[in-house]
């Protein structure tokens, strides 16, 4: 461990600074995307699966339950390295990382937002019905709007997960920030563990603020 | 294109892979779930320096990407560690007992003070009352949590792959170049889910199995 001296000064190089800088950026990028296309798409198969139409509820279903055990590293490689034989679509190596993670946790966001659903008593469903609203009235103005206390949290930390696993983007050469890092101390060994913690505190800084958040979020939808 | 001609020639490596993520998965498994128990008791103590460095531990661990641990040993060449299996097995043993961690904490404290209090008036010992009492009504309530935790550790083995390690994907991508691209990942698809599925059909069992309800059906 202790074998050869570390350097701690390359890091704070203006020339490091930067490539670790846009790689930060390139990270966010893809995390922000991610999380919204995947909340859009998690939140309607969620719905599909909750609701009593039973053909979509079945489809969503199995798409949930499939992508749900399979590693998302795979869908990655599986989507970078597919899709160009499909040959009308030409995906950048960013928006195939973007689509692979949004394919994964739009199925692990669904599961939330079903359980969510789920969570609300079924007697507010029959109440709006029985007031003489449609189902979709009752689901939009009473069902929702109380299953987000218990959907929130698990939100939080499930976009905290997909903030990690954008790392995985390694794999098809994406340039975020560890990519970026491991560039770097390709060319300079003795930075590599200084490079590596540096990469370690600023995605430690990022989750942590936002699961206090989540942390916080949640005592407040409790009280 | 529905080639599946290299489940004969490629049997013996994607038995190797299929074999390689088992055993990662099974050895990671264990090893997470003592250090995540452990670190769960370090998190209740009344100590101080206990209390704090478990906090620590379990914020480090689920807030840094499981493959920046991987880094460290792979790369980093951390304390040394040669063999792939374990450059795996840690960090991914690392990184789950974090989560356990906070789910068996999570357990223990849905269980009443009264069972506490209780056996303390039964004069059951602090460890009896924990092995006896508390953990056994924790359990049934962390099955579900735990369960999904066990499932994102086979999944998280993966991560291998990364580092040439010799587990399914590993080989998945090199069979793949050289042959059908879809039925191999097909194929991976139906492997992964042959470890996942049974797993979740088994805590969902354990589930039905532990609790307090009365059986259905």
């Amino acid at each position: 461990m202790f074998d050869y001296n570390y350097d701690f000064s390359f890091v704070f190089q203006p020339s490091t600074l930067r490539a670790l800088w846009a790689g930060l950026l390139v990270t966010l990028n893809v995390a922000f995307w991610s999380i919204v296309f995947s909340f859009i798409l998690g939140a309607f198969l969620g719905l599909l699966r909750f609701t009593k139409l039973r053909f979509f509820s079945r489809l969503a279903t199995i798409y949930i339950e499939t992508i749900r055990n399979l590693p998302l590293l795979m869908i990655i490689l599986f989507v970078y390295f597919y899709i160009p034989n499909i040959g009308f679509l030409r995906l950048s190596i960013g928006s195939s990382v973007i689509l692979s993670m949004t394919i994964f946790t739009s199925a692990l966001v669904a599961e939330i937002v079903r359980s969510g659903l789920n969570s609300v008593p079924a007697g507010q469903m029959e109440a709006a019905l029985a007031q003489g609203m449609t189902y979709t009235q009752a689901l939009r103005l009473v069902v929702i709007p109380q299953s987000f206390r218990n959907i929130i949290p698990p939100l939080v930390s499930q976009f905290v997960s997909l903030i990690k696993d954008t790392t995985l983007g390694v794999a098809i050469s994406l340039p975020e920030l560890l990519h970026n890092a491991q560039q770097l101390y390709n060319i300079k060994f003795a930075a590599q563990i200084p490079l590596l913690l540096t990469v370690t505190l600023i995605y430690v800084v990022i989750n942590y603020t936002l699961s206090l958040l989540g942390r916080h979020l949640e005592r407040r939808l409790q009280g | 294109m529905w080639d599946f001609t290299f489940l004969n020639t490629f049997k013996d490596q994607l038995l190797q892979g299929f074999f390689m993520t088992l055993g990662v998965s099974i050895v990671a498994l264990i090893l997470s779930f003592f250090f995540g128990v452990v670190i769960a008791g370090l998190r209740m103590s009344r100590f101080w320096l206990f209390k704090t460095f478990s906090y620590y531990y379990i914020e480090f661990f689920r807030n840094t990407p499981l493959f920046i641990l991987v880094c460290f040993f792979y790369y980093g060449n951390l304390f040394g560690l040669q063999s792939k299996f374990w450059i795996g097995t840690i960090p991914l043993a690392l990184y789950t007992s974090a989560y356990i961690a906070e789910i068996v904490k999570a357990g223990i404290d849905s269980v009443p003070t009264g069972q506490f209090e209780a056996a303390k008036a039964y004069g059951l010992t602090y460890f009896q009352t924990m092995i006896f009492i508390v953990l056994p009504q924790a359990f049934r309530y962390i099955l579900p949590a735990l369960g999904s935790q066990f499932i994102n550790l086979v999944k998280n083995s993966s991560i291998l792959a990364l580092i040439a390690g010799g587990d399914l994907l590993y080989f998945t991508e090199v069979i793949s170049s050289e042959a059908a691209f879809l039925p191999v990942y097909v194929t991976t698809t139906l492997l992964y889910l042959l470890i996942t599925v049974p797993l979740s059909r088994g805590v969902n069992f354990l589930e039905r199995y532990f609790s307090l309800k009365p059986k259905s059906r």
